[in-house]
């Protein structure tokens, strides 16, 4: 039997695309904090467990669904439940604009 | 692992007018038993393994490995259907019946939410999963089942989008009213019947 590697664990940058799309903020260097043990990272030092159904960003100190989005059609559906909340940096560049 | 992964198997619609006749519409047929996964792949030890039958049931039940494997089981021979779009034919399975599990239970709920190892969580009515629809099952192509694809053992309910045979399944929780599970709860559609096509909310 031979299986194709959509559970490969990759860090959070790797959901920085569709993230992209749901927040005009720069998200890989968002805050977060996790519900279920209070450990604070950024984004991009989650754990994106990805496939074609959704992306889902797990705390890497103890697998809390931190944030979960999927695109399902023309919508998309967004869980912050696994965040205390989003520390967003002002002035951090938006998806596409330059950087300084 | 790995190497498979450009490897989507035959692609397309199957010029078979039989194989065509059982795919459901907007699907393609693999080869391949790709893996989906939203988190990390548990290795439940049989030995700490129990499975539950809980919530609005009269009695609750529990069964060890050793109990749940002497129970009796069946083969079952079965069309799978991903809501991303791939379908695999004549899947061979080994599982017990939910029928079994809930034999002797007593409940007035009209629904179920499957708890699996992970966190996981997938809901389907009670009518759905009983009447030789579904199965726990622990083996696949007369193998133990793969922690990959679920085992020690997961649930199998082969005529709905198999995102509802959820992987590392470990109790049937009886429920009323409908609670909606993992992605049934981010977009997805409650029900999910491959052959309506209901893969989103709303559709
Ligand atoms: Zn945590």
């Amino acid at each position: 039997m031979t299986m194709r590697d959509d559970e490969t664990r990759l860090d959070g940058n790797a959901a920085a695309g569709l993230l992209d799309e749901v927040f005009r903020f720069e998200m890989t260097t968002t805050r977060t904090v996790c519900a279920g043990c209070g450990t604070v990272a950024p984004v991009g030092a989650l754990m994106r467990y990805g496939h074609e159904m959704g992306a889902i960003l797990r705390c890497a100190g103890c697998d809390t669904a931190i944030i979960r989005v999927a695109r399902t059609g023309d919508r998309y559906w967004l869980d912050l439940r696994g965040t205390v909340s989003l520390r967003i940096e002002d002035g951090a560049p938006a998806p596409g604009e330059p950087a300084g | 692992m790995g190497s498979g992964f450009l490897s989507r198997g035959f692609r397309g619609r199957p010029r078979d007018p039989e194989e065509a006749a059982r795919l459901p519409p907007g699907q393609y047929l693999t080869r391949d038993f790709p893996v989906l996964s939203a988190g990390p792949t548990p290795r439940s030890a049989t030995a700490r393994w129990d499975f539950v039958v809980a919530g609005a049931a009269e009695p609750t039940r529990r069964w060890t490995w050793d109990e749940f494997r002497a129970l009796p089981s069946e083969t079952i021979t079965v069309d799978i259907h991903c809501v991303t779009k791939w379908s695999k034919l004549d899947t061979v399975w080994e599982g017990v019946s939910v029928d079994t599990l809930l034999d002797g239970v007593e409940t007035s709920a009209q629904h179920l939410v499957a708890h699996c190892d992970g966190g996981y969580t997938t809901n389907v009515p009670l009518a759905d999963v009983t009447g030789g629809k579904a199965w726990v099952a622990f083996a696949y192509g007369g193998e133990p089942l793969d922690p990959e694809h679920g085992g020690p053992a997961r649930l199998l309910v082969p005529h709905l989008y198999f995102w509802k045979s959820a992987k590392w399944v470990r109790g049937l929780e009886l429920v009323d009213p409908d609670r909606p599970g993992f992605w049934e709860s981010l977009g997805y559609h409650n029900y999910g019947d491959p052959w309506r096509e209901q893969r989103y909310a709303g559709d």
